[in-house]
């Protein structure tokens, strides 16, 4: 008997406005299945789910669940279908504990909470997939991937069978991510229908069966996981043949730029963020920051630009390539810029500190540098021949420069501009924080490529990344940070995704709780 | 299991921007299905909706004299939407409109009190303006000032400081500026606005201001500064931009130019200062501010049509028996309905087609 999809989806349209995000997609899921979606940024993934998870509806095609039209209106509709979605946001309850979380909505018995009966069903699930999970821990106290844990075990206590993941990966360690694929596989053994979101094409070989392609909103097809490889995945992705390698030049001239020292830095709360930190980056020379999410890196870089209060007894010395080194604790960003000292910045979030988001591109190019030029008026001239420019260079794909607010370009996009901005000031150091989060194969490369030019140029760069094999092909050293404090500083060319893993949750064997 | 399959009646899109005559096209319908709204209102009370509209407009617009009268309502109106565009460009609520014009008179007054009689007219009337603007200009950097060491709520903060000022100036009423019956004494003409075209010349001053505004928030660094912490705190910071010191001199400038609106009333309009002279302009001002999308040139039309409708609803009053309080309500529908447009600017409605519904059936 032919067996029955779990999903199907025929010639699904979703346009917003002029943009038609998913052209005519067609898509199969089967029970015991798990498939990977590929697509550069922009190629319709998110949103062909999100018709799935019920948050938009197709403007046209028809969706068949288990072989049955299915109409899905809601989340709840979605829900009811059987269909539970993983989102890359957590949507849980800090103050609950897991079991509290997991049956959150759900009606139960009326006017009664049966802890006991909860918490068994939530072990049962545990158990039966291989989840590490204690019941009864309170969400704050938990670790990104128990997060994720929890909201997995989430959807399948309420029944679904069919999950789809939206990028689980980005946040976890490669032990971590192991585990889920443990996991996955599990579920995929009890006959529940997978579908992965991952930019890492690693793990779409690892972990799936088959792998289905988006392109700018078309559907290019699907092959089955054994007969493709990293090359053949990203050439039907991009549409053509790409490499890649990461070009790592070596930049002999090596001197030291920037010296840390018990640098501590204390959240609103008194927690410490960043504790007793001290290292050297050298110009010439890409320094990574590894670590789990909120290990202290945005801490470390905002301290450094000056935005983030220091505590007393940190030091952060600029030593520039030429003339007298300088104090740059206790500058404000302002200071930086009025002593003459080159320091950008691509703050990890890009539309709440490194662009205005209403505002235009030239608007946003001359955010850093407004105040040049004489007198009280806005120097547009200058700011609009840079615009034109780094929009000419970097090809930003945007319909104009001087109305589109840049709120509406595509992530990599957006991205171009932060970047070409920052490295259009010359700088002597570059501050980089989850500079291709997001962004596709194509425009991390760039990205790749500019960071690269600007440390032959001499250029300190640090480089604050979440892909640990990118950090590996990129950067010349890492550190690693772990709940604020540096757990080792290693040479990029010797040293194995597993060790670096390793530093991400242990500081000199202490546990990564302080 | 809902296994039915249905498409929704209405669904919404986000619009991908819209051009921006069709959002103004929008806006201008929101204004029509406000006075339709307003007929069904002006029904109630008994009248024929139709004769009091053109009443309205008669009473606003059917004279020379109506005119100047009608411009006279709408230059406080103007200028303090001027005022606090800034501000709520910032998305800094400044809601102390009416104490910062309060103020301003108050300083306007005291200097007219001081120096009429010493000095000649032109040079009396110059520092009574800068006097309101160095008074209101107090006024609204104290709240500034307090958001910007401490944080504060300026929206509380600002509108309790229109109760100290106007109690301040209610007191002075009675107690040692009383010339007869609670009242102060009218200023010596030396003191009062000189008239162009039959109006106070306040009108010329709140149209300067108006190209002032627009280009002060379009072209210059300050601007730009203003539009980038209105959008993120963060990022102004982030670029290097001393927040504190940003938002109090934004609220000294919006104070500053509602002290001159307090002292343009004061002395060309009521040619005296009273504790309810600001008599609403400073909270009917953010209506005229927010209907304009804080566009400078677009407060000159609203501001003159809220003018009409207030001076329309006294005649309609005297003519035709119905309460003022009717204006009230249009304006309120007015607020409403181009508040409420704003949704169909941002979004698109999609009805469900006939043609869908037959291939639903098909396969449903």
């Amino acid at each position: 008997m032919e067996t029955v999809n779990a999903i199907e989806l025929r010639n699904i349209t979703k346009r917003f406005g002029s943009v038609v995000a998913n052209d005519s997609v067609n898509l199969t899921l089967k029970r015991g299945e798990i498939l990977s979606l590929l697509g550069e940024n922009g190629s319709g993934k998110t949103t062909l789910m999100n018709m799935l998870g019920g948050i938009y509806f197709p403007d046209e095609g028809e969706i068949f669940v288990d072989g049955k039209p299915a109409s899905i209106k809601s989340p709840k509709d979605s829900f009811n279908y059987g269909i539970g979605m993983i989102h890359q946001h957590f949507k849980l309850v800090d103050v609950f504990t897991a079991a509290e979380n997991i049956v959150l909505g759900l009606e139960g018995e009326k006017g009664k909470l049966d802890r006991v009966s909860i918490r068994n069903a939530v072990q049962e699930i545990a158990d039966k997939y291989g989840f590490d999970i204690d019941p009864d821990q309170k969400i704050y106290d938990m670790s990104v991937s128990q997060k994720q844990t929890v909201e997995i075990v989430k959807v399948l206590y309420r029944g679904a069978d069919i999950l789809i993941l939206d990028e689980p990966t980005a946040v976890l360690t490669p032990q971590e991510t192991e585990k889920l694929f443990t996991v996955m596989q599990n579920m995929k053994r009890d006959g529940k229908a997978i579908i992965i979101i991952t930019h890492k094409l690693h793990e779409v070989l690892s972990v799936s069966d088959r792998v289905a392609v988006l392109r700018k909103g078309k559907y290019i097809g699907s092959v089955n996981t054994k007969e493709a490889t990293q090359q053949s995945l990203t050439d039907m992705m991009v549409g053509r043949s790409v490499s890649l390698n990461i070009d790592r030049p070596v930049n002999p001239d090596k001197s030291d730029r920037l010296i840390i020292e018990n640098l501590t830095v204390r959240d609103k709360e008194g927690v410490k963020k960043l504790d007793n930190v001290s290292f050297t980056a050298f110009g010439g020379e890409i320094l990574g920051v590894a670590g789990v999410a909120g290990s202290g890196q945005k801490e470390l870089l905002e301290a450094i630009a000056g935005i983030q209060k220091v505590e007393t007894g940190s030091s952060v010395t600029y030593v520039p390539p030429e003339g007298a080194s300088s104090q740059l604790c206790g500058m404000a960003p302002i200071d930086i810029i009025r002593n003459g000292i080159f320091l950008s910045f691509v703050p990890e979030d890009r539309f709440g500190m490194g662009l205005v988001g209403s505002m235009n591109i030239i608007d946003n190019i001359r955010l850093r540098t407004y105040r040049e030029g004489p007198g009280p008026i806005v120097d547009s001239a200058r700011s609009t021949a840079l615009a034109k420019q780094i929009v000419d260079d970097l090809e930003v794909v945007t319909p104009d420069i001087d109305r589109t607010p840049i709120r509406r370009l595509s992530g990599g996009n957006v991205q171009k501009v932060l970047v070409g901005r920052e490295i259009a000031s010359n700088p002597t150091v570059l501050l980089t924080a989850y500079a291709v989060r997001g962004l596709d194969i194509n425009t991390s490369h760039t990205i790749y490529n500019l960071l690269t030019q600007q440390k032959m140029k001499g250029v300190a760069v640090i480089y604050v990344g979440e892909d640990l094999d990118v950090l590996l092909e990129l950067c010349d050293r890492i550190l690693v940070l772990c709940g604020g404090q540096v757990s080792g500083i290693v040479d990029a060319h010797n040293v194995t995704k597993e060790e670096i893993g390793l530093l991400m949750t242990t500081v000199e064997g202490r546990g990564a709780s302080s | 299991m809902n296994q039915e399959k249905k498409i929704p009646l209405i669904r919404l899109a986000k619009r991908d921007g819209v051009q921006p005559t069709t959002g103004w096209l929008i806006r201008i319908a929101s204004i029509i299905v406000a006075l339709l709204l307003g007929c069904l209102i002006i029904m109630i009370t008994g009248a024929n909706p139709f004769e009091a509209y053109a009443t309205m407009v008669d009473g606003a617009l059917g004279s020379e004299v109506f005119v100047r009268q009608t411009v006279k309502i709408a230059i406080p109106l103007l200028g303090c939407a001027l005022a606090i565009a800034p501000c709520f460009k910032m998305r800094f609520w400044n809601i102390g409109a009416e104490g910062q014009i309060t103020a301003g008179a108050l300083a306007a007054t005291f200097v007219a009190r001081l120096l009429t009689g010493s000095v000649p007219s032109i040079v009396l009337l110059i520092m009574m303006a800068l006097a309101a603007i160095i008074g209101g200009g107090i006024w609204g950097l104290i709240p500034g000032f307090f958001k910007a060491k401490w944080n504060t709520n300026e929206t509380l903060f600002t509108l309790m400081m229109n109760y100290i000022i106007i109690g301040v100036v209610a007191w002075l009423q009675i107690g040692p500026w009383q010339a007869r019956q609670g009242r102060m004494a009218q200023f010596h003409s030396d003191a009062i606005l000189p008239k162009v075209a039959g109006v106070h010349c306040g009108w010329i001053v709140v149209l300067i201001l108006v190209v002032i505004i627009y280009f002060y928030m379009n072209h210059t660094k300050q601007g730009y500064e203003i539009s980038v912490i209105g959008d993120s705190l963060n990022t102004a910071r982030y670029a290097g931009m001393n927040v504190g010191y940003i938002m109090m001199r934004t609220m000294f400038l919006s104070g500053a130019i509602c002290g001159l609106v307090g002292f343009l009333v004061a002395s060309g309009a009521n040619g005296t200062l009273s504790s309810n002279i600001a008599n609403g302009v400073g909270f009917t001002s953010i209506t005229v501010a927010w209907l304009s999308q804080l566009n400078a040139f677009v407060m000159i039309v609203i501001s003159f049509m809220l003018a009409i409708l207030t001076k329309g609803a006294d005649t309609l009053q005297t003519s035709m028996n119905v309460p003022v309080s009717i204006s009230n309500i249009i304006i309120g529908l007015l607020l409403f309905c181009m508040l409420g447009c704003e949704f169909f600017i941002n979004f698109r409605m999609i009805f469900r087609s006939k043609h869908h519904e037959k291939e639903v059936g098909k396969n449903g």
